[in-house]
């Protein structure tokens, strides 16, 4: 007997145990173990068969091949029509309704067993949509190939999912936490219903001065009210680490303003505090300078002019001016933006904190990432923050 | 703060530049200029009239037909306003002419008469807020005569730019034109002067600039209490003055001025208070004003004929007494108010506002006029109490110049004489506490500070000499003396006292006069800090992602919620709407679908990640905080596509979500039907349908998250909208650092799998099928799953069709099909034995 004849006996017999595999298999599962078991490239039992083609006849071997290529096709028909039945069975398939469907053959039988443990973990139904709202006489044509042949339409659109993401502001504290963590900073947080102690007091704001007035607080019923900043989380830090320090803390706060373009009487801060021995102004311009530069550009020019906060001395108003190549080529640059304030700490807040003024310094620095993102994003009214239309909210989607 | 730019040129002349230039150095100086406003913007066209005589119109009731000298012509102008009257002076807009809002005068017939122009009033011309009538200008006869057809802009003096400079609430002494010329100056950007009056041969019929009576060579008669409690008194030109409370009073300084003609001001007096916004009154007031405004001291002057037993007293008010201020307010004061009182009654509210019994008017002849120091603390109490801020108060608040008062009031004497005529009657009251009190009033001497070189150094990074320093601080009216080899000592200047208190607010004035910009901005080396990143950040970036991911948009909602959402109340809420802090998330999140949809959005799928409040646990503790991350979901699972559309989000999408979402928060976290109690159950309705209504559970707390269909009767939504899912789920203070994953060798030889379809009665919940065959399925048992549910023909009514797959496998070989059979049967026997469960067609 030739060794020809012996390999397609081989096939044939192959062929026909592989056919009664497929339109036995009780889900796609298991018909994708049948393929790989039988058409798989590597480890398919075809494949294996056809590994003996050098031990024939070079002559032999175009026979070999047609049949071999006859049988894979055979097969890989058998598989389809089996997939578009069990498409069509799933049609309806929501485990969520109960409400009548008529059986599907060959589901539920007990005779599935050793299918393998091909594991492809897809389950059954894994795509209900390619069916979905069609009619039983659709056919697998249109399905797969958006064409009367088998060749793909390739113009049509892929499927996709919803956009999601995060919200603009939510962007914004991400990117300026990138750039704090790259310079050793950690997060902190606190509570946003505090007392006036930590709102006012221990941030050297005494309640009878204006400078208490200047933030219009909300106050709760019972007593305490809603911070009008995130400076109380510097105070709650100083108690309960020991210098070095080096935070960052996002954060609501609340004022008592009317919605308008510009305010809202809920708003995010992000709040920064630097303590140790040897900080200085110098650092204090330093690290927001280089902040700066890292988040709106190298060529960044920073400008700190002198203010007044009652929690720090000297107290610093921060502007950025941006300088970019516009389309045509030409560098330009914006006018100065307000982006934060910032003062090196007051001894009296390290006093109201258990630390020795002598000893520690310390900057902070205080910013909106809401006013940063409607610069960046060139949003007019910051309300659209708050409205959440989804229409908005997708401009800033992941995709 | 406005600062008129003129003004401030008159006090320092060699001011360079334009009003752009001042306000861009003031900015850089840290005292932000807001806007600059040219007076005379859109005025060109206006002219002084003279209005010669008033007719009713014939055919409207409301108009008058005015004849009105242009000084070139006479006009005919028909006129709305109720208080024109013959013989006035009004601004014109003559035909041709274009108001500041845009509007084009032309020649018109109003109800069959002829109009050729326009009276207008200060709102038409964009010079204040009065639009009820024309604006009056108050111009004696040797004014007007020259002034009627000039340009309206000469006539008031409008060629001025008015600065609108924010000013911190730390530096009282910038809230004057001296003020700010006075930094100017000591930056060297000008020289300080003391402008005389700008008295001028049109303000005839007063005493001109030779004649007026010296006022800086009067007496003065003083009364100063000791000890605390003492109460100085003194008396001089028939009046006496009493403080009974020197700790909120601790000097109070007056003059009797006797012979005054009150009227109208002179033209250079109105337009300077016109350039700041103020409103010309009388020239007695204006003098005030003025004064008020040149050097930030607050005065008030009194008819001093209405003030009974021509006393005054400084004193707690008493409870029940009422005065009615000067915008014709009647008052209720209580004994935390300090008033200013005659032998009877209150006269004015201390530090706030002046009484309507004792103010000056026409008929006025002699004036008490008082210059007075008030403690800041108690003004601003008073004035929080009463709802009345005033120039007076705001800057009594935040602290006058303790040393200025003498200044002000003779500065003040001179403008009055100047303007209003009269004799100042000395000799001077000056009253008040010995030494400076807790609060104010503080001598100079009480104003060294010790400054150290070093310790400039430690704080700003730079060396600085005594030298250095001294040539710094100097010029801001600093005295400063050498105190040993690393120190200054530093005498604060009064109009410095309130914000210059100690050692660290000197180097800042250090800072700001070597100028921020001349610090390098060099990195340094930093320590790591101690203070370790917060958990739930990590939690929180890790769920957006998950979320993000999974094709929902984050929402960002505030906290404030109506009654009935929230347990926590605001004292002070701006709308019934922002009554409560949330208790849950999910309202104010499902009133975004709400939102969305009726703008015709589709497939609404948002998450946000916030705070929710609920009552403190005791009396008087914070409210009780936590975090919250709440989900919904409207519409379909997935876009539209060309092969087919998928279905509507269903419970399996949502519980899928809440299974993924509270084991990532809470691992171990288990899901159930929901116990009866949801979030947003405060009156006994949940959020959810109760059927579809699930609990994420952890064993040491109470349900941690809900899911489930929203209850269509919470939600306002277009009948086509369907089914909205959603979830809450709160989130751990601290959460436990993600586990790490340990590593498992995988399988060597492959496993079985077997596929049982099940009858299973209604009443046994799919969940216990599994749990039978988990318990015993054996040691080689792996995994269960359900992998198909089924009602319908060919199963009996009250029965469900399940389907499980079982996989087993061992380690290190491959099983029998004998064991894999032993263990389908003994679990296919316990099924049926213990729940009823029977293999489908066995």
């Amino acid at each position: 007997m030739s060794g020809t004849q012996s390999l397609i006996d081989a096939l044939r017999a192959l062929e026909v145990e592989a056919l009664a595999a497929a339109r036995g298999a009780a889900d796609p599962v298991g018909l994708e173990s049948v393929r790989v078991q039988f058409l798989g490239r590597k480890d398919g039992r075809i494949s294996a068969v056809l590994r003996h083609v050098g031990e024939i006849p070079a002559a032999d071997r175009p026979a070999l091949g047609a049949e071999a290529n006859r049988v894979k096709a055979s097969l890989q028909d058998a598989l389809e029509a089996r997939a578009s039945d069990m498409q069509e069975g799933s049609n309806e398939s929501d485990p969520g309704q109960t409400s009548g469907r008529k059986p599907r053959p060959g589901s539920h039988t007990e005779g599935a067993r050793g299918v393998g443990t091909a594991g492809m973990g897809t389950g059954k139904g894994s795509s209900p949509r390619a069916s979905g709202g069609r009619g039983p006489g659709a056919g697998r044509g249109p399905g797969a190939s958006g064409t009367s042949t088998s060749r793909p339409d390739l113009s049509l659109p892929g499927r996709g999912g919803f956009p999601g993401g995060r919200h603009p502001i939510t962007h914004v504290v991400d990117e300026l936490w990138d750039i704090f963590r790259g310079m050793g900073f950690t997060r902190a947080r606190g509570p946003e219903a505090e007392t006036e102690w930590y709102n006012f007091e221990a941030l050297n704001t005494p309640l009878d001065h204006p400078a208490a007035d200047e933030q219009d607080t909300l106050y709760l019923k019972g007593g305490h009210l809603l911070r009008s900043h995130t400076s109380p989380v510097q105070v709650r830090v100083m108690q309960a680490y020991a210098p070095p320090i080096r935070i960052l803390a996002p954060g609501m706060v609340y004022r008592r303003d009317t919605y308008d373009a510009t305010h809202a009487p809920a708003f995010l801060q992000l709040e920064g505090l630097v303590v140790d021995e040897g900080i200085t102004f110098v650092d204090l311009k330093a690290t927001l300078a280089e902040f700066a530069r890292r988040y709106w550009g190298p060529g960044t020019r920073v400008r700190f002019r002198p203010s007044f906060f009652p929690f720090t001395e000297p107290s610093a108003e921060v502007d950025v001016k941006r300088v970019y190549v516009d389309a045509d080529g030409e560098e330009r640059e914006t006018d100065w933006l307000e982006i934060m304030g910032a003062g090196m700490v007051d001894p009296a807040v390290f006093e109201a904190c258990g630390i020795d003024p002598e000893r520690f310094t310390g900057f902070a620095f205080g910013m909106g990432p809401g006013r940063i993102g409607m610069l960046k994003y060139g949003i007019p009214d910051i309300r659209a923050f708050f409205e959440n239309d989804i229409r908005f909210l997708r401009q800033f989607a992941d995709r | 703060m406005n600062v008129s730019y003129r003004w401030l040129q008159a006090l320092a002349p060699d001011l360079d530049g334009t009003p752009k230039a001042l306000a861009e150095r003031l900015t850089d100086l840290g005292f932000p200029v807001e806007s600059l406003h040219r007076l005379s913007e859109g005025l060109d066209g206006i002219v002084v009239a003279r209005v010669l005589d008033v007719h009713p119109h014939p055919n409207a009731d409301r108009l008058r037909v005015c004849q009105v000298d242009t000084g070139s012509d006479t006009v005919q102008v028909v006129c709305g306003a109720p208080n024109v009257e013959a013989g006035g002076f009004y601004p014109l807009a003559p035909v041709g002419a274009t108001l500041p809002g845009g509007m084009e005068i032309r020649k018109a017939r109003l109800r069959g008469e002829v109009s050729e122009g326009m009276l207008c009033s200060e709102a038409e011309l964009g010079l204040g807020r009065g639009k009820d009538g024309l604006m009056a200008l108050h111009l004696d006869a040797s004014q007007a005569s020259a002034a009627v057809g000039a340009p309206l802009v000469e006539a008031l003096g409008l060629d001025d730019v008015r600065l609108e400079v924010e000013v911190t609430s730390n530096r009282p002494d910038l809230l004057s034109h001296r003020g700010i010329a006075r930094e100017l100056a000591a930056r060297g950007e000008a020289s300080l002067v003391e402008p005389p009056l700008p008295l001028s041969s049109s303000d005839a019929g007063l005493p001109s600039d030779a004649g007026l009576p010296a006022v800086e060579t009067l007496a003065v008669v003083g009364a100063l209490s000791r000890e605390m409690g003492q109460v100085p008194e003194a008396s001089a030109a028939g009046v006496t003055l009493r403080i009974e409370d020197t700790g909120r009073c601790p000097r109070y300084l007056g003059l009797v001025i006797r012979g005054v003609r009150v009227g109208p001001s002179p033209a250079w007096l109105q337009a300077r208070l016109r350039a700041v916004g103020a409103r010309p009154i009388n020239n007695v007031v204006d003098a005030t004003n003025y004064v008020l405004l040149e050097t930030g001291q607050p005065l008030h002057a009194f008819d001093l004929h209405r003030l009974d037993g021509a006393q005054v007293v400084v004193r707690r008010a008493r409870n029940g007494e009422i005065l009615r201020t000067l915008d014709g307010v009647n008052r209720p004061l209580d004994a935390e108010m300090l008033a200013i009182c005659d032998a009877h009654q209150p006269v004015a509210l201390a530090g706030v506002m002046g009484g309507e019994a004792s103010e000056v008017t026409a008929d006025s002849t002699d004036l008490f006029l008082e210059c007075a120091l008030f403690t800041p603390g108690p003004i601003r109490a008073t004035r929080k109490a009463v709802g009345l801020s005033t120039d007076a108060s705001y800057r009594f608040e935040r602290g006058v110049d303790p040393d200025g008062l003498m200044a002000a009031l003779l500065r003040c004497a001179q403008v009055i004489l100047a303007t209003a005529g009269g004799s100042p009657e000395g000799p001077i009251l000056d009253v008040g506490a010995a030494v400076g009190t807790e609060t104010g009033g503080s001598t100079a001497a009480s104003r060294d500070l010790t400054l150290r070189l070093r310790r400039i150094q430690q704080v700003l990074g730079l060396p600085f000499s005594a030298e250095a320093t001294t040539d710094l601080l100097a010029p801001l009216g600093f005295g400063v003396e050498p105190a040993g080899d690393d120190a200054l000592r530093v005498r604060v200047p009064g109009w410095r006292s309130w914000d210059v208190t100690r050692e660290v607010d000197l180097i800042e004035e250090v800072a700001r006069r070597h100028g921020y910009d001349r610090f390098p901005d060099t990195l340094a080396p930093y320590r790591p800090g101690s203070v370790p990143d917060h958990p739930l950040f990590a939690l929180e970036d890790q769920l957006r992602s998950f979320l993000s991911g999974r094709g929902l948009l984050e929402a960002q909602t505030p906290a404030f919620a109506p009654d009935g959402e929230g347990e926590v109340e605001v004292m002070n809420p701006v709308s019934a709407e922002e009554r409560r802090l949330r208790s849950a998330l999910l309202p104010a999140l499902l009133r975004r679908v709400e939102y969305n949809l009726a703008r015709g959005n589709r497939d609404v799928r948002l998450y946000e990640i916030g705070t929710v409040f609920h009552s403190p646990s005791e009396p008087g503790a914070l409210p009780m905080e936590e975090t919250h991350l709440a989900v919904v979901l409207h519409g379909n699972q997935a876009p539209a596509h060309w092969t087919g559309e998928a279905g509507p989000v269903d419970l399996w999408e949502v519980k899928g979500l809440l299974e993924a979402l509270s084991v990532a928060a809470w691992p171990g976290a288990v899901l159930r039907p929901a116990a009866e109690m949801t979030p947003g159950e405060t009156d006994g309705s949940g959020f959810f349908v109760p059927d579809t209504a699930l609990e994420a559970n952890v064993p040491s707390a109470p349900a941690v998250g809900w899911a489930g269909r929203v209850d269509p009767a919470r939600l306002d939504l277009p009948p086509w909208a369907g089914a909205v899912w959603a979830i809450e789920l709160s989130l751990p203070a601290l959460p436990h650092p993600r586990p790490i994953p340990r590593h498992r060798a995988l399988p060597t030889h492959p496993g079985v799998e077997r596929d049982l379809a099940l009858l299973v009665p209604d009443s046994v919940e799919a969940g216990n099928v599994v749990g039978v065959a988990e318990t015993h399925g054996g040691v080689h048992l792996r995994e269960v799953e359900v992998f198909d549910v089924y009602v319908g023909p060919g199963v009996d009514p009250g029965m469900r069709s399940v389907a499980i797959r079982l996989r087993f496998r061992a380690d290190g070989r491959s099983l029998t099909d004998g064991e894999v059979d032993e263990a389908i049967a003994q679990v296919t026997r316990v099924l049926e034995e213990e729940i009823g469960v029977r293999i489908r067609g066995g």
